[in-house]
């Protein structure tokens, strides 16, 4: 099924002509028809613009225009409903912004569109990116294509499940303190968290601007990084992001990892940590030393302040970015007799509970005789965070870890309990406070009920090139990137 | 200040976010175990470090002073829950 396949091996039959960008985006959209009532990966799809978008690159196609030009010529690809693309709805899973039409594209979308994408759908999330799980949208949750009783993570687990589902050949989402990787793992595929400011987040609503990064899921490692090279830059309109030259990713991708050393950090090895989880780890380090890499032990002491640190910094800025939500240029809007009442209604009525609690705790953080006790000493100990990782990287080219301590939970195991679900973001969370890069492959599955297990390959800033060659050398080796999920048979 | 005397109906006033009394209360719950644990942070000795605000720090980023064109009026206006004569329309705010 052509909806199977990787962007890679689709562009060269696309410029062939042995295929139409037709035939390819109505193969996804046929296999949503088919997959997505159970998965419900996406909020909403427009299939009329996706079609018309296809036909565009099949006139772009007989023209000549090359892959050189346009390197996703015909392919469809995903985006989170955080971003946007302009005359699509935008809602970011929450009822607070109504019936939003986005008025520009993204910048991230911009390049898609003029690599040759046909972007298309809502991916479902959780409400402002605010959960591990998708459960917290207010459009319903998303299943895990492997086991349709499980979350499929979050908060980009619709971005996750539809690349796991072939519902899209590749997808687009927002990774604030794992919501990239997390999902990834969970629905065994390759996720990139990129260097904070590689990729412009004009037209990303925020969340925690310090943290936010968007990049890429795909089905494997060579498409993440022609994905990465086509979304990265610097953008005038995001002063956060680097001028710093794009390379070639894809060049790096020649299998030789000789003489690399890849760090395992010791307080990795918690309590928490599944067994199964472990093994697929260890035997992956092993086949990297099997591979030429070098394996170095390394301590990340601070790793155990990361999730408090996390949950002060990313809600003091998510409270601050989430005021302009008031009901006074865009989406919903419950009436009062005077602004102030208007404000406190309509947030009252659209935002839901996690992102509420969230911006409680925000507000709190911040406010007068708590800032220094909370928000500053956080800010102290990501400084901390950082150095640790600095440090480690004076030593060694990656660090290896888990994603998660465990496979997929079953919907419901944890939206009772706030902690806990942000307990399970503890391998991912560090990455996004210090600002590297990070990225997750699938390393193996569960024997019972069979559920991808995810691997975590961190590196310096802008240090993608070397993660996405130690990812590709694993992923070539192994078998795990082509299983696909039983969803298919039924 | 402990964590459960957290005053949840001050916070939501100051961040403009109304709650019902059931929301408050349940709030109240959630954030007294988040705050509990955030505390580990004490444990911490940060005399001298050096706060993070962001990890790639740039700063005065600037581009060129030059005209370029913005959003349309019509297109910032297009998602507006209520307007009038080209403008966002508000309640009253003065007498």
């Amino acid at each position: 099924m052509l909806n199977q396949s990787t962007i890679a091996g689709l562009t060269a039959r696309l410029a062939r002509r042995e295929i139409s960008a037709r035939d390819l985006t109505q193969a996804c959209l046929d296999q949503i028809a088919r997959v997505d009532g159970t998965v419900h990966a996406f909020i909403s799809y427009d299939a009329a613009d996706a079609l018309a978008q296809a036909d565009a690159a099949d006139r772009d196609l007989a023209a000549g225009v090359t892959l050189a030009q346009k390197p996703l010529l015909g392919i469809p690809i995903g985006v989170k409903d955080v971003l946007a693309v302009k005359g699509q709805p935008l809602n970011c899973g929450s009822k607070i912004l109504g019936r939003y039409i986005s008025p520009y594209d993204a910048t991230v979308v911009q390049k898609l569109k003029a690599a040759g994408a046909v972007v298309f759908g809502r991916l479902n999330m959780d409400e402002f990116a605010m959960g591990s799980s998708t459960e917290t949208s207010a459009f319903g949750l998303t299943r895990n294509p492997w086991d349709a009783t499980r979350i499929p993570g979050g908060s980009s687990g619709g971005s996750a499940a539809a690349v796991a589902a072939d519902e899209a050949i590749a997808t687009l989402g927002s990774d604030t303190g794992g919501s990239i990787r997390q999902p990834a793992a969970l629905c065994g595929c390759v996720g990139l968290k990129p260097t904070y400011g590689r990729v412009s987040r004009y037209g990303l609503v925020a969340f925690a601007s310090s943290l936010d990064q968007i990049g890429p899921f795909t089905k494997d490692v060579r498409d993440a990084a022609l994905l990465l090279g086509v979304i990265s830059g610097h953008d005038p309109l995001d002063s956060t992001s680097v001028p710093q030259p794009v390379p070639d990713y894809t060049a790096a991708l020649d299998g030789n990892i000789r003489g690399l050393k890849l760090g395992l950090p010791r307080e990795y090895l918690i309590g928490g940590l599944d067994p199964e989880v472990k093994a697929a780890v260890d035997a992956a380090v092993q086949q990297f030393t099997a591979l030429g890499a070098e394996i170095v032990d390394i301590s990340l002491p601070h790793t155990d302040y990361a999730v408090a640190t996390y949950y002060i910094i990313a809600t003091a800025e998510a409270s601050a970015n989430l005021a302009r939500f008031d009901g006074i240029r865009y989406g919903l809007r419950v009436d009062g007799a005077d602004p102030v009442q208007l404000y406190t209604k309509t947030r009252g009525a659209g935002f839901g509970a996690e992102v509420k609690r969230r911006i409680i705790l925000g507000t709190y953080v911040l406010s007068s005789g708590y800032y220094d006790a909370y928000y500053l000493r956080a800010q102290k100990v990501r400084t901390l965070i950082r150095n640790d990782f600095l440090k480690a990287f004076e030593k060694v080219d990656a660090i290896v870890t888990p994603t998660t301590p465990t496979a997929a939970f079953k919907i419901g195991e944890k939206s009772g309990d706030p902690l806990q679900m942000y307990l399970s973001d503890i391998f991912t969370i560090s990455c996004n406070l210090a600002g590297i890069s990070g990225l997750s492959l699938p390393c193996g599955f569960t024997a019972a009920p069979k559920l991808p297990i995810g691997l975590q390959l961190l590196g310096r800033p802008f240090g993608e090139t070397t993660l996405l060659k130690l990812a590709h050398a694993y992923e070539q080796s192994t078998p795990w990137h082509r299983e696909r999920p039983a969803l298919y048979e039924s | 200040m402990a964590a459960n005397e957290i005053d949840v109906k001050y916070v939501a006033h100051l961040a403009r976010l109304g709650l019902t009394p059931g929301e408050e209360q349940k709030m109240s719950a959630h954030l007294a175990g988040i705050l509990g644990y955030i505390e580990k942070l004490k444990e911490l000795d940060v005399t001298g470090v050096e706060p993070t605000a962001h990890a790639v720090p740039m700063v005065n980023v600037t581009r060129p002073d030059v005209v370029r064109p913005s959003l349309p009026h019509e297109a910032a206006l297009a998602n507006a829950p209520a307007q009038a004569n080209g403008l966002f329309l508000v309640p009253k705010i003065v007498e």
